[in-house]
């Protein structure tokens, strides 16, 4: 069996550890080490956006990380969104614009929109479409979550 | 290939295994499908890449994984059979040779022994054949005819979330899967049959699933298997696959090769259709397969047709099998009629809208199939479609322009689409079951046989609940998941949950509703004919004044001498018909129509198409809930975007090419086009509030809209999808090629 590591990190601001083997990706650890099912799986590659998870501030596929990689570091998934005010407004944003069918991308893209609007505040239309271009999703046909980032950014519910 | 299975010693021995089983360690499995034509565990003859030959269950994934290493399988290949066309030819290789077991007996208890099935002497899985009026006197009556093959290519679902399922045996021998299908009252059953197991102790639980989109109509392999792990280790089994898997083994849209011959006068009324398809079945029979039903309709009622002819052919090649997907057939159908609308209306030099309205039926019509419409927006969704797109300034502007050379053309396109909207009678029953009870604290428990997949069905039932009896949204709770407690339904598909679900809820509620009134008028002494549900009240109807709350009404009902609860059940079933042995019949309570008008910039240099605009016009029956079925339409949109220009499954040899997102290419955000969605609200007499069926519409035109749109923009009309930039630039250049040929 592979190599296991203690690693320790800052997730959703409560210190964790955990043993995870060295080829493990954060996106197992997260799900089936942590038992954090927030953060979804879809394709493993990095080519869909279902397990973005921001590593100090900034989005990352978490199946392209790995575990040990987070030794040290701050992570935050869905689960902890929240706690933040651009969270919860992002949140609250996706429910009240009717941006989610199935859920499934829904984490990915609201951490995404939450680290995209960090760094652009005051987005057009088109800057949000190119701000989610990595995370695919089957059911919206992406309007709705354009319009949830567009609220959220504006403020208004 | 042919062989003998698979030697597995090794892999039992890995530490950490629990089970390694072939198909001979199965005696018992049972075939699977609508065709019966494969067992989960395949034996000595695999017929397609995707076949399961031997599974693992062990302590973790990385120590299965090891351990299908070492499972030793002695294959010999033989020849695929890849071309649909090949199959039907004399002396091809028959596919399915072999008798297969025979389905278990529905009461089978014990496993049962292996019986005879058919064997095929050739490799046609299944035909159907429909007729309507007489073809030659259509063609006698008709001033311009027109007759084009079609392609249609494979796509795939790409639910977002993987398949994947979990099975567990208690200790009494009941089984519990937690599945993410879409029909689990279907699946109880058929799980039965596979498994030779009484009905009685299968449990399906359906976790909220990352979409359906109409792939998890069938049972597959995977889950019988994980069934038979369970058994033989005693211990829950979960299998997930992984993204490349889903593209491998899950299924696709049914590739389609299709020939439409079809006239009309000089005046641009119809006279005939002739359809003749071939379905690329693959290696097994799934509800894809009955794909034809629907594609007849279309074929036979998309606009008023008199003489009709149509003929499928489903052929098993060694290909990956195709299933039932969002639209059921009717994307391929209508990207031919469609297409063929305006080539009619272009030989007889009339607008394509016009040549729609000439032909579109109206309300009250009963087809030559048996379809009656009761409620029939096609025209004003024409209409509304070409008004708000302004489709014949644009139409006209296109062909205009044509003749100015330049690297950049704009076109648009319209097609129309006819679907269900109230169900769709295919099984004995088209019904849904809906239990309700409301508790001491004017809480509602609904507990309904309609699945949520992802397309919002949960929020429209606690909707028409809530507007029933006069509460608001959270003082409902769905209960959608569990076959041992929901009553019966016949799943997802037929855009039919909204509709006969939510009758199904409606009916539940107006009885709560008749009861709470009886009680609340003995209790006032005002007559209930005087009362309604307001706020959570009873309510005065003539002055608004709130009586007493609907939670003291209920706790003094409860806790009297005759100590009564309010608990309700409705079963709907709709007023439609089974079609006869020759497909005629109204199959559905309601039909649903649409129009679709694409814009497109086509670089003629590069090939790219992009979709620039799509304006929509929709008979939704009754708009319910705004935001739900605008995401609906949108998200059909997209999808049709997807099959119209990027998405193609590349299927070489009977090996799917392109496994994962970075070459099979869905739609991102940057790209779709702006949209314009319309609502004709027709009120459907037998709808929820006048509601119809959506789910499947907004995808179905699309490819066709915009195969009309490339035309009108460069004048080249391509018959075959996707709409790659390769497949059109060398459309383009073929055309400009013959032209100036033809120039010199
Ligand atoms: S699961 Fe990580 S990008 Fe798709
Ligand atoms: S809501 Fe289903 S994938 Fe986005």
């Amino acid at each position: 069996m592979s190599l296991k590591r203690e690693i320790g990190f800052l997730l959703n601001g409560v210190e964790t550890r955990a043993t995870v083997p060295v080829d493990m990706s954060a996106l197992a650890m997260l799900r089936d080490v942590l038992g954090l099912t927030g953060t979804k799986y879809a394709c493993g590659e990095g080519e869909c956006g279902a397990c973005t998870v921001l590593v100090d501030g900034v989005s990352v596929c978490s199946c392209l990380q790995f575990a040990v990689d987070c030794e040290g570091r701050t992570v935050s998934t869905i689960e902890g969104v929240s706690r933040e005010p651009l969270g919860a407004k992002l949140e609250q944003a996706f429910v009240d614009c009717g941006a989610v069918q199935c859920g499934f991308c829904t984490p990915g893209m609201v951490m995404q929109a939450k680290h995209f609007l960090e760094a652009h505040p005051h987005p057009t239309r088109d800057e949000i479409k190119r701000g989610i271009e990595g995370n695919l999703c089957r059911c919206t046909g992406y309007v709705k979550i354009v319009d949830a980032i567009e609220a959220a950014s504006r403020g208004d519910r | 290939m042919r062989g003998s299975g698979g030697s597995t010693p090794a892999a039992r021995a890995l530490p950490g295994v629990h089970a390694v089983l072939t198909a001979a360690d199965v005696p018992y499995q049972r075939p699977l499908g609508v065709g019966k034509d494969q067992l989960p565990l395949k034996g000595d003859k695999v017929r397609s890449l995707r076949d399961e030959i031997a599974a693992v269950a062990a302590d973790t994934e990385e120590i299965a994984e090891a351990a299908l290493k070492l499972i030793e399988v002695d294959y010999e290949d033989l020849p695929p059979l890849t071309d649909p066309a090949d199959a039907l030819k004399p002396g091809a290789p028959v596919i399915h040779g072999e008798k297969l077991p025979a389905p278990a007996p529905h009461d089978a208890l014990k496993p049962g022994e292996p019986g005879d099935a058919e064997a095929h002497r050739h490799n046609v899985a299944m035909t159907f054949d429909y007729a309507q009026g007489d073809v030659a006197v259509g063609e006698a009556e008709s001033d311009v005819v027109v007759d084009d093959w079609f392609r249609l290519h494979y796509v795939t679902h790409c639910c977002m979330g993987v398949s994947g399922v979990i099975a567990e045996f208690d200790r009494s021998g009941n089984l519990t899967l937690h599945s993410n299908t879409q029909v689990p009252f279907l699946h109880k059953r058929e799980f039965a049959e596979i498994l030779g197991m009484d009905p009685g102790r299968i449990r399906i639980i359906q976790p909220p699933i990352g979409g359906g989109f109409g792939s998890k109509l069938d049972i597959y392999p995977f889950e019988p298997i994980c069934v038979f792990l369970a058994k033989a280790t005693g211990r829950p089994v979960k299998l997930v696959f992984s993204r490349e898997e889903e593209f491998i083994a899950s299924p696709t849209r049914q590739p389609v090769l299709l020939r439409l011959r079809s006239g009309a006068k000089k005046d641009g009324t119809l006279t005939f259709r002739v359809c003749e398809t071939l379905h690329d079945n693959g290696a097994y029979t799934s509800w894809g397969a009955t794909t034809p039903f629907v594609m007849m309709q279309t074929i036979s009622s998309l606009y008023r047709v008199p003489h009709c002819k149509y003929h499928t052919t489903a052929v098993y090649t060694n290909n990956p099998y195709a299933g039932s997907f969002r639209g059921y057939g009717n994307l391929q159908a209508t990207f031919a009629v469609e297409q063929q609308i305006d080539e009619l209306a272009e030989k007889l030099g009339i607008d394509p809208l016009e040549m729609r309205l000439k032909n579109a039926q109206d309300p009250g019509e009963v087809t030559p199939q048996g379809m009656h419409f009761k409620t029939c927006g096609l025209k004003e969704c024409l209409t509304t479609a070409a008004e708000v797109s302004q489709f014949r300034e644009k139409h006209r502007a296109a062909l205009d322009a044509r003749r100015v050379p330049s690297r950049y053309k704009r076109g648009v396109g319209m097609a129309s689409m006819l679907h269900v909207g109230g169900g769709a009678k295919i099984y004995p029953s088209d019904g849904c079951g809906t239990i309700l009870k409301i508790d001491d604290f004017a809480h509602v428990t609904l507990m309904t046989g309609a699945s949520e997949i992802g397309q919002g069905s949960e929020t429209v039932l606690a909707q028409l609940v809530c507007e029933e009896l006069g509460i608001p949204m959270d003082a409902v709770t769905v209960v959608n998941n569990d076959t041992d407690i929901t009553p019966w339904d016949v799943g997802v598909h037929a855009s039919r949950t909204t509709f006969i679900g939510g009758n199904s809820a409606i009916g539940a509620a107006r009885k709560a509703k008749a009861k709470i009134l009886a009680a609340a008028a003995k209790a006032t002494g005002v007559p209930d004919a005087e009362l309604e549900l307001r706020s959570g009240h009873i309510v005065r109807t003539a002055n608004g004044e709130a009586l007493t709350s609907l939670a003291k009404l209920l706790r003094s009902l409860h806790f009297s001498d005759k100590a009564e609860l309010v608990m309700t059940t409705h079963y709907y079933e709709p007023p439609s018909k089974h079609q006869d042995k020759s497909f005629k019949g109204d199959v559905s309570a309601a039909y649903a129509w649409a129009t679709q008008v694409v814009e497109v910039e086509v670089d003629t240099e590069t090939g790219v198409v992009r979709l620039v605009k799509v304006t929509g016009a929709h008979d939704v029956g009754r708009v319910l809930n705004r935001l739900g079925i605008e995401g609906q339409i949108e998200g059909g949109i997209v999808m049709g975007q997807g099959y119209a220009i990027t998405e193609d499954l590349i299927v070489e040899n009977g090996v799917v090419r392109n496994p994962g997102f970075r070459d099979y290419k869905l739609v991102t955000a940057p790209e779709i086009p702006e949209m314009d969605v319309r609502f004709i609200e027709t009120m459907d007499g037998e709808g929820p509030q006048g509601a119809k069926g959506v789910g499947e519409a907004p995808a179905i035109c699309i490819a066709a809209a915009t195969a009309n749109a490339i035309c009108n923009a460069t004048g080249v009309r391509i018959r075959e999808l996707p709409f790659t930039p390769e497949k059109v630039y060398r459309a383009l250049h073929r055309a400009g090629a013959a032209a100036s040929a033809a120039g010199d």
